[in-house]
């Protein structure tokens, strides 16, 4: 049933669209962190659709975390970005589906990440590039807690706040992976920034929904915490 | 004329296709920032300035990129290619977006400033990545042509502005081509960007052929093997001496030849002084250049 690409697949597919991805990836704490914001994005926050991946007024969505894109690759095939029998290809030399993403090989994929540290950064130059053109999109990009150790994305988190990027949210899926986390949670330095910042239940698609709504109060650009469990 | 000549130039340009192309975007990190601040005011959502931020600086001109538009990123070299490399490499190639780099700076503008503001092995570093266009002009009037040209397309251009200079212009088409300056029997001389008035000093007298690069990147093969009369090859570089060798053996792989790459060594002078005392003591001044070349095509040293 899961081949048929004409079915309307929905979260209950899931993790069997995971288990398609077989190979040693070796991320599986990482992958099911980010499982139910990505659905929960996809599903009901995104202005996007497979028929639109190039449509330049479409919300964008930046996987920063490139690790661990199992889950991604599900959601994306059952919204039917990608065919769903890609999925057992996953990681092989004549397969689109790398352990770490690549928008040069898969449709509706809107940066090439596995590097950490860059997701964010490029997310900001997207918004201003939107802002620029009079394009009212949103840019959610996905990072890891540990990944908030990057120099770089403390470069991006300032200077997003003072440009007032309203249009851009950074979704922090918070699974206390972090060697050295910040004193008073991920939230701090981003309101010190002068961000809006809200810490969600990972697992709870209701809060997920209304954390990721679009803010409208104020330029200031949004960080959700996403609070999952600890990685093993 | 003013010693900001090129980086004038290029701000001066990029001011008018800011307001010709609403494409165009310019991103600083607070270099140059001045040259801009009319520009700013009139396009305040197309020139950004992240402040000293240098990874965000690639980083913001590569996301510009991905929604459409033609950034022109620039600092000093040293800060815009090789502080943040793995965002010039993942930032641009790896997304499949383009962009504009124009660097200041170069080798030894700065030589007062010592080794942290100069930047010999930018164009080498670059060359590691694929399909990069890589520009080193040797007049200001080189840089509106080349500039205009990077920006007009769609590809990733480094342009490299520098303070030293040649007195008089080339006629540059930003087509890529080496322009044949003098022609000869004997070997070849590639003068690259500002090293042009030093090679036609240092070669005078000497049967060689000059050519003019203000191209490096792709490397104009083909000019070089239809004008090449003995194969013998003398690289002048104002970087890292060596950067363009392989390019010269990869065009010459069919003939025995012999190549010598001269530019800036890996050594570290730790000296400060003027750019002509750096130029003079890492041998880049028409003396030095001539005692190499002499040496290298085996006359007599009496012209050096």
């Amino acid at each position: 049933m899961l081949t048929m690409t004409d079915k309307k697949l929905g979260y209950d597919d899931l993790q069997p669209l995971m288990a398609l991805q077989t190979g040693d990836e070796k991320h599986d704490a990482a992958s099911t962190s980010t499982l139910d914001v990505l659905w929960v994005l996809y599903d009901e926050v995104l202005d996007i659709a497979a028929e639109r991946i190039n449509d330049p007024a479409r919300d964008r969505f930046f996987l920063s975390k490139g690790h661990g894109p199992r889950p991604y690759y599900a959601v994306l095939a059952a919204k039917g970005f990608i065919p769903v029998d890609w999925l057992a290809t996953f990681g092989g030399f004549d397969s689109p589906l790398g352990y770490h993403p690549d928008r040069n090989l898969v449709p509706g994929v809107e940066v090439s990440s596995g590097s950490l540290g860059h997701g964010l950064p490029l997310a900001v130059g997207a918004a201003l590039g939107l802002r620029a053109q009079g394009i009212g999109a949103r840019i959610v990009v996905l990072v890891g807690d540990a990944e908030l150790d990057e120099g770089s994305n403390a470069e991006a988190t300032e200077f997003a706040a003072a440009a007032g990027l309203s249009a851009l949210t950074v979704v922090a899926v918070d699974n206390s992976s972090a060697s050295w986390p910040w004193r008073g949670g991920l939230e701090t330095r981003f309101e010190v920034a002068g961000w809006h910042a809200v810490r969600v239940d990972g697992r709870d698609h209701a809060a997920l929904a209304g954390a990721l709504a679009r803010r409208t109060e104020s330029d200031a650009p949004n960080l959700v915490v996403v609070e999952v469990e600890a990685a093993s | 004329m003013s010693d900001l000549a090129m980086r004038e130039r290029f701000a001066a340009t990029a001011c008018k296709l800011l307001d010709q192309d609403r494409s165009v975007a310019v991103v600083l990190a607070d270099i140059s920032a001045s040259m801009f601040a009319e520009a700013a005011a009139r396009h305040p959502d197309r020139v950004v300035n992240v402040g000293i931020r240098e990874q965000l600086l690639v980083n913001v001109g590569a996301g510009m990129a991905m929604t459409g538009m033609r950034p022109v990123v620039h600092t000093f070299a040293t800060f815009l290619v090789e502080r943040g490399f793995e965002q010039v490499k993942l930032g641009f190639a790896h997304q499949g977006v383009g962009g504009v780099l124009v660097s200041a700076g170069a080798s030894y503008d700065m030589s007062r400033g010592g080794r942290t503001h100069q930047a010999p092995g930018d164009v080498a570093l670059l060359d590691t990545l694929p399909d990069w266009t890589i520009h080193v002009p040797g007049h200001p009037d080189e840089v509106d042509t080349l500039l205009r040209g990077a920006v007009a397309g769609d590809g990733m251009v480094y342009l490299r502005t520098s303070t030293q200079q040649n007195t008089a212009p080339m006629p540059v088409d930003g087509s890529g081509t080496m322009m044949v300056v003098r022609r000869g029997s004997g070997g070849t001389v590639v003068a690259v960007g500002p090293m042009l008035d030093p090679v036609l000093s240092a070669t005078e007298g000497i049967d060689v052929t000059v050519l003019y690069a203000t191209t490096v990147r792709p490397f104009d093969a083909q000019t070089l093997i239809s004008t090449l009369g003995s194969a013998e090859v003398i690289l002048v570089e104002p970087y890292l001496a060596g950067t363009s060798t392989r390019c010269v053996a990869e065009a010459l792989a069919h003939v025995s030849h012999r190549v010598l790459g001269l530019g800036v060594p890996r050594v570290e002078l730790r000296r400060y002084g003027r750019p002509e005392e750096h130029a003079a003591a890492l041998g880049l001044d028409a003396a030095g250049v001539c005692r190499r070349v002499t040496s290298f095509l085996g006359l007599n040293g009496t012209l050096a």
